[in-house]
């Protein structure tokens, strides 16, 4: 389903992130006219596009999603989304706490959260900010009682099913791992984002 | 050249805003009030893009360095200081040395000054716009600040512009995308009585205190992209509309969305102000 969201917005249900991220993927290869924002979300995509027609666009939408669906239940591989590896010193402050929560030892911690392939869900909260999602389900913890007011740029983190690399120092209520010397936002940079919806992360002990 | 001797009580620098970003979760931003900082260009020959300072309840004062031509819209403010003819939507020259005063708006709440060139900080991802959620762009405005002007370019065409009557706040609203998350009165209930505009309202977004909205779906929505106007409800069921720093995605369902049109109504409301809406297209 399609929804309106103002005189400029489509909201596509798509009912899965990996649709999501198809969607994502064929609206920035073939970009409808005037299209100025597209925003995956774990069930839907957003598309923006002001002074266009707007019927035109639903039913081009309409036309994509239904390819799209196709290709995701013949299981054709989506186009290769690029791979970020992330060097990490895993020092973090939070790091025996999650041991304990998650019932295991901090080298299993560890060896969890660095054995698997990540995959970056939709970006929000601040400039750069990914909720990487396929988290290994042991190291699911709960955020802290009490944020931090202050997290460093380039701490790793978790919290409920998602890890995430805090771009810029912020507050921030994540339980924290460790940190990497990556920069994974960057204004100067052109995309100014390591990451996008789709990228592939993989962890690693520096 | 231009001084900030004193901002006011928040004055940001503001162009258009930074689109093409929301996935990366970076707002747009830009000017709340975006056709008044357009006008404002255009009465001192801009292009309406360039950047403008954008001040909240005026009572600022700034020190031009250079002699140039200068423009406001939007809320309107007293004049004084040496600048001949200034005042609201003209354009006046401001010399070398002048201050320029502007007190306290009567009515309205965002203020655009333009000047002609255009304020030329160092543009971040394409845009001179500060951003209040993300901290992107120039940090808001300080006494002392100084801030360049670019090289003019074009004519000035205009020599007055109306200043738009201010009609009974009414935003005119699309239902969606998430309405129906919401017991099916409450549209209905949105629009039957006024809201009051509260003070922790900001460029983030309104917020409203008023009839409680009342859902008829319980759980979470899960987090999805937001577009400017959006009316979006969180569990106390006070409405806030989202301006120009709106996160770029958000979890709490959106019952409609403000037309376009209205976005420079609604950026002009000032604590304490009540606020219609309205479904029909027509105010």
């Amino acid at each position: 389903m399609i929804r309106l969201a103002g005189e400029h917005g489509l909201l596509v249900e798509t009912g899965s992130l990996e649709l999501s991220h198809r969607m994502d993927a064929a609206l920035r290869r073939e970009r409808p006219d005037r299209v100025e924002e597209i925003v995956p979300g774990p069930d839907t995509v957003l598309v923006v596009a002001p002074g266009g027609d707007r019927e035109r666009l639903r039913a081009r939408l309409e036309r994509l999603l239904a390819r799209e669906r196709d290709r995701s239940l013949a299981a054709e591989p989506a186009a290769a989304a690029p791979v970020v590896t992330i060097p990490v010193v895993y020092d973090g402050a939070d790091l025996e706490p999650v041991a304990e929560l998650a019932g295991c030892g901090v080298d299993e911690v560890i060896a969890r959260h660095a054995g698997r392939e990540l995959v970056v869900g939709w970006l929000g909260f601040a400039p750069g900010f990914a909720y990487l999602t396929g988290l290994d389900p042991v190291l699911r913890v709960p955020r802290l009682d009490t944020p931090r007011t202050s997290v460093p740029a380039g701490s790793v983190a978790v919290a409920g099913p998602y890890s995430a690399v805090y771009p810029t120092a912020s507050p921030g209520g994540w339980r924290l791992l460790g940190r990497t010397e990556l920069r994974v936002w960057d204004v100067a940079a052109d995309p100014p984002s390591l990451f996008r919806p789709g990228t592939r992360v993989r962890f690693e002990p520096a | 050249m231009i001084e900030i001797i004193v901002p006011g009580p928040y004055a940001t620098v503001q162009d258009l805003g930074r689109p093409g970003y929301a996935h990366l979760g970076v707002p747009r931003s830009g000017a709340a009030d975006l056709e008044s900082l357009k006008l404002a260009n255009r009465l001192v020959g801009n292009p309406e893009g360039l950047a403008g300072v954008e001040l909240t309840l005026g009572s600022a004062r700034l020190r031009f360095l250079r002699g140039a031509w200068a423009a406001l819209a939007g809320a309107p403010v007293p004049v004084s200081g040496p600048a001949r003819g200034a005042g609201m939507g003209v354009p006046f020259w401001v010399p070398a040395g002048a201050e320029l005063r502007l007190g306290l708006p009567a009515r309205g709440l965002r203020t655009y000054l333009a000047v002609r060139g255009g304020i030329a900080v160092e543009p971040v991802l394409g845009s001179r716009s500060t951003d209040s959620l993300s901290g992107l762009g120039p940090e808001p405005l300080r006494a002392g600040a100084r801030l360049p002007v670019g090289p003019a370019a074009g004519v000035i065409a205009a020599d007055v512009a109306p200043l738009p009557e201010p009609g009974p706040a009414v935003l005119r609203l699309l239902p969606g995308p998430r309405d129906d998350w919401f017991v099916p009165e409450a549209l209905e209930e949105l629009c039957a009585s006024p809201y009051a505009v509260t003070q922790d309202s900001n460029r983030v977004g309104v917020r409203l205190r008023g009839p409680e909205l009342v859902r008829a779906k319980d759980g979470e929505l899960p987090s999805e992209g937001m577009v400017t106007g959006a009316v979006q409800v969180p569990p106390s069921g006070q409405p806030i509309v989202f301006l120009a720093d709106h996160p770029p995605t958000g979890g709490y369902p959106v019952i409609g969305v403000v037309r376009a049109a209205d976005l420079g109504v609604a950026a002009q409301l000032r604590p304490g102000d009540e606020v219609r809406f309205s479904t029909r297209l027509r105010a």
